[in-house]
This record gives C-alpha cells, sequence and structure tokens, in this order.
C-alpha cells in the first residue's frame, strides 16, 4: 500500500499557520489538505447565536492558499466544522469566503456541502421514538430544549464525507464535524485501516500543537500506511517526540485510553509510539470498535436572556475585608430598590478573592491590597439587564457599610460608560448522543460547481 | 517525606472536556518519581474531592497513563460551559489546587 500524506495546516480554520510550514508540506505533495474548524470551548454563544468564533478575513487568508495548492496540485480538501459551530449559518458564512477564491484566483472545483443541522421537527420524532441518549453528566433532552434551541447540530463521523469524495467533490466543506473525520474520510474511502486513519486524524485535527514546542497554528504533516502512521511536524524549529505524541491524547478528553466518536470508538491502550527520527514519529496499534447501533453527538444552544455587566474596582482595606458581606447586602438592596415585575439573575465576581474559581476556591482568606468586581446582571430584555446593572452598580457605589470612612463612594470605575450592554446570551440546551441506523444520508448533502 | 506535586511536575493544566466536564492532566518529569507516586496513589478520588471542596462521586475518572508519565483526573463541571455563573469558560485556569498540593511520600 502507498502511502498517503495528509497535510493538517492549522488547529481551527482562521488561526493562520506560516507560509513557510505550509509549502513545506505542499512539496512533499500531500494526498490530501484537510482542517476542522470546530471546538464547543469557546461556550454556547457562537453555535446559539450563529455568528462564528473564526474571523472571516482570518479565514479567507488561510483558505486561499489551501484551495490554491488543491487545485494545483489536484487533491481533495475537506475542511470540517465550519465556522467553529458547524450550523448552517456558519457553513453559508465560509462559503461564500470560498466562491470569492475562486472567483479571485480564476479557480474550478466541483464541492460537496454537508449540513450538520437539524429541524427541530424530526429531533422531536427521534427524542419521541427513544434514540436520544443522554451522555456523561450532561442533562436528559427533553422536548421543551429541542423547541427553544436556536441551533442544533450533530457532529458526523467519515460516513457522509466518504460518500461526498466518491461522489467526484474535490472539496468537501461540512458543518459541524467529529474533528479526526475530516482527516480520516479520504483514507478510509481508499481501504486504509479505519483505527489508524482516525487516529492520525485525532493527531492532526490539532496540528502542531502534538509537536513541542507545540503549537495549533502550524502545519502538520500524517503518513498512513497499512500497519503504522507518521507525523512530523513541518516547521524544522519543532519535533514531534514519542511524548510529545502520545501525550496529545490526554488533552481536552476524559480519558486517554478510550475515544467515543460517531459509530464507535478508538482504544488506543495497545499503542506504540516510536522515535523514527529526532522530529518523526510511529504509532501503531490503534484500534476501533463500532457501535451496534452509531451513534452521532448533538449539541444545541439556546437563548438565556440579555446581559449587561459592569466592571470597577476597589482599593479600600475596610471594604475588602468586608466584601462578602457587602455583595450580599447589594443584592437584598438592588430587590427593594428595584422592585422588579421581570425574572432576573444579578451575581458578582470578585477578582482578587474567588474570582476565578467561585466555590472550588480553596483560599478563604484575602490578602490582596485591591479586589475587581464584576457586576452581572442578565434578565429578558437588554433593557431590564440594563435596569438590574444600573441599580445595582449605583447603590454598591454609595454603600454603607460598618467602618465605611472614605464616604465618597466605594468603586473605581475605568471606563465611562461604565455599564456594556452585551446583548443576547446563550446556554447549552443540549449534549446527547442520536442513535441512527443511516449515519450517511442522516446529514444532507448537495453540490456545487465552482468557477469555469 | 514531603512532596510538592509542583517540584515533580513538568506539566499541571485544566481544560473542558466537552461543555460539561473538566478534566485535570498532571505529567511527571521523571519516570522513577512517576511509578512511586503511582504506587503511593497519590492522586486519587478523594485527594481531587478535598483539593477542589466538591463531593467524591463527582470526580469522574482518575486515568494513569505511563507513556507520558501522565495522571489524568476528571471531574462534573460546577455549571456547563458558558451557563449564567460562570468563571472559566474554558477551564483552562482551575489547576491552581493541583499545583498547591503537597504529600507524604
Amino acid at each position: 500500500m502507498k502511502e498517503f500524506r495528509i497535510l493538517s495546516t492549522s488547529g481551527i480554520l482562521g488561526y493562520g499557520f506560516p507560509e513557510a510550514s505550509f509549502f513545506a508540506g505542499i512539496e512533499q505533495k500531500p494526498d490530501l489538505i484537510a482542517c476542522d474548524a470546530g471546538s464547543t470551548d469557546p461556550g454556547p454563544y457562537y453555535l446559539g447565536s450563529g455568528i462564528p468564533f473564526t474571523n472571516p478575513t482570518a479565514v479567507k487568508r488561510d483558505l486561499r492558499l489551501i484551495l490554491k495548492a488543491a487545485f494545483d496540485l489536484h487533491i481533495p480538501v475537506v475542511i470540517g466544522s465550519a465556522g467553529g459551530s458547524g450550523a448552517d449559518v456558519h457553513l453559508n458564512r465560509d462559503l461564500e469566503i470560498v466562491r470569492e477564491i475562486v472567483k479571485e484566483e480564476k479557480l474550478s472545483f466541483k464541492m460537496a456541502v454537508i449540513s450538520a443541522e437539524f429541524e427541530k421537527e424530526f429531533l422531536l420524532q427521534e427524542l419521541n421514538a427513544g434514540h436520544i441518549e443522554k451522555l456523561g453528566p450532561a442533562p436528559e433532552v427533553n422536548a421543551e430544549d429541542i423547541i427553544a434551541s436556536t441551533h442544533i447540530v450533530a457532529q458526523m463521523g467519515v460516513d457522509p464525507i466518504i460518500e461526498a469524495l466518491r461522489k467526484g467533490a474535490q472539496i468537501v466543506y461540512c458543518g459541524r464535524c467529529y474533528d479526526p473525520a475530516a482527516f480520516a474520510a479520504e483514507p478510509i474511502r481508499l481501504g486504509y485501516d479505519r483505527a489508524l486513519a482516525l487516529h492520525l486524524g485525532k493527531i492532526l485535527e490539532c496540528a502542531a500543537i502534538s509537536a513541542t514546542p507545540g503549537s495549533g497554528s502550524d502545519c502538520m504533516m500524517g503518513y498512513l500506511h497499512e500497519n503504522d502512521f507518521e507525523v512530523e511536524p513541518l516547521n524544522p524549529e519543532r519535533k514531534c517526540t514519542p511524548v510529545s505524541v502520545s501525550a496529545h491524547t490526554l488533552y481536552e478528553k476524559s480519558n486517554p485510553y478510550i475515544l467515543p466518536g460517531p459509530g464507535g470508538h478508538l482504544d488506543l491502550s495497545g499503542c506504540t509510539f516510536t522515535p523514527v527520527s529526532d522530529r518523526r514519529v510511529r504509532v501503531e496499534g490503534s484500534k476501533f470498535f463500532p457501535e451496534a447501533v452509531p451513534s452521532v453527538k448533538l449539541e444545541g444552544a439556546k437563548q438565556a436572556g440579555f446581559r449587561t455587566v459592569s466592571i470597577a474596582g476597589n482599593r479600600d482595606p475596610i471594604f475588602i475585608s468586608q466584601v462578602d458581606e457587602i455583595l450580599a447586602g447589594l443584592k437584598e438592596r438592588t430587590t427593594t430598590n428595584l422592585s422588579a415585575d421581570f425574572d432576573y439573575t444579578l451575581n458578582f465576581i470578585v477578582y482578587g478573592k474567588n474570582g476565578v474559581m467561585g466555590k472550588m476556591e480553596p483560599l478563604t482568606e484575602t490578602k490582596t491590597h485591591e479586589i475587581g468586581i464584576v457586576i452581572d446582571a442578565v434578565a429578558d430584555s437588554q433593557e431590564h439587564a440594563n435596569a438590574v446593572c444600573a441599580v445595582a452598580r449605583s447603590t454598591l457605589l454609595h454603600y454603607g457599610y460598618p467602618g465605611r470612612i472614605a464616604t465618597a463612594g466605594n468603586l473605581a470605575f475605568p471606563f465611562s460608560p461604565s455599564d456594556i450592554k452585551v446583548g443576547p446570551i446563550y446556554v447549552f440546551s443540549i449534549y446527547a448522543l442520536l442513535r441512527t441506523n443511516d449515519p450517511v444520508s442522516l446529514f444532507k448533502c448537495s453540490f456545487e460547481k465552482l468557477g469555469e | 517525606m514531603k512532596i510538592a506535586l509542583r517540584e515533580i511536575a513538568a506539566v499541571i493544566r485544566s481544560k473542558n472536556s466537552g461543555p460539561y466536564e473538566l478534566t485535570f492532566d498532571v505529567m511527571l518529569k521523571d519516570k522513577t518519581m512517576y511509578e512511586k507516586i503511582r504506587e503511593a496513589n497519590v492522586i486519587n478520588e478523594q485527594v481531587i474531592a478535598d483539593l477542589y471542596r466538591i463531593p467524591k462521586q463527582d470526580v469522574l475518572s482518575i486515568v494513569w497513563f505511563p507513556n507520558a508519565l501522565a495522571v489524568k483526573a476528571t471531574i462534573v463541571r460546577p455549571l456547563p460551559s458558558g451557563d449564567i455563573g460562570e468563571r472559566d469558560v474554558y477551564g483552562a485556569e482551575q489547576h491552581a489546587p493541583l499545583m498547591e498540593y503537597v504529600f507524604d511520600l
């Protein structure tokens, strides 16, 4: 079996990568260029609002290099999790960028576009049929959450991408995608071992993060063989070592041996990591165990109201020594001074005390000379959130506490205006498994002829 | 003798593992010390529960990973990522109690 070479450009499309690394990869004549943009790490806002967390100018820069090289080399490109969250609105933003580049550079491609977003009606049917399962500590899915969600996507596996490549697509542009699938689909289609292809994809999806020094914005090359694969970073300043590559399987996962994904799980417990050179590592022994009924992971987000925040500092030792009592009193005072006929949530984050860890913070006594306070107001409309924040802020500014001698004001505001209107906010509403007997046609695929 | 985890570790970090879990990685510098702390089981469910002031049942797993001289602990996130009341959306700044962890060996 011939060696199959995969060029991974960056951990997220739009993170950027050095041209020198990219062209060093292109010189090695890769068989595939792939990149995944997906992550739930930035939180629920981007999926919920439909706003991509990847920057359009940066995405266009990355894609231009990728598409021009793929056109010249006649090789496929697979992009996963468009715009980061992979709903149709994110996908469409990226597709506009692709069309612009094709026009500007006079390229020509057959492109497949695979949607990962679902109609609520379909998901309600699946819920009633018992096909939606609880996943880890996430709550059970109920019909109200489905109805309230603004976008619900599923992470596609390799199957719909393989189908699109089989039908002759040179570019496959995917909505939400299991990160390794963008890398593994083409080699699996060509008959390479599924476990090795997926494990290689798992490493390549973070680009050079598994090198040392690691980076999500530098290129990495994968070399897939019949019984093993190898990885090597394309920037001579980085190297892969058995420790750097094996340690990568720890990253952002609960268990480094068992990695569940669409259609089954990877078992890496029998893997060996061997140095091939001082910069390249060979991996063998990855195994894949298919599920009886394939599953895909659902992700949904819903609007949770509107937010207004105010940021201020305090440098008064008497105030700081009583800050917990003062903020508890402020919460009560805000209730009585506002007489709200709407629901709201008022939280305070106190930096210098437990701002980062909250209830998990083991240190109870603060020794700092100054603290930062974030007033966080969430309500059912922007105006209501503004009102809660305004009343809490003005009340705290002049709040009288025992022993107070700095009577002009309790807060140092860095900004005018002091209150920041954040707009609508979102929370994760669905995180669950959907069982399906048809992991291909679950995801709608359409084809588009680009260029002449 | 008293050992501080930060003195023997090459990496101590925290990060989300999905929006509902928080996972901690500790990687050691030295294989001999790794075998010793693994043998002594100095990172276990109760230790993590105590360090993070959470019930023991919220510690989902402790996995030792000798390939990387690593041990990984995963807990239920105090809140789903980005919920109202969130303090650390990425979960990347929750590692300090492990850094301060001192144990007998």
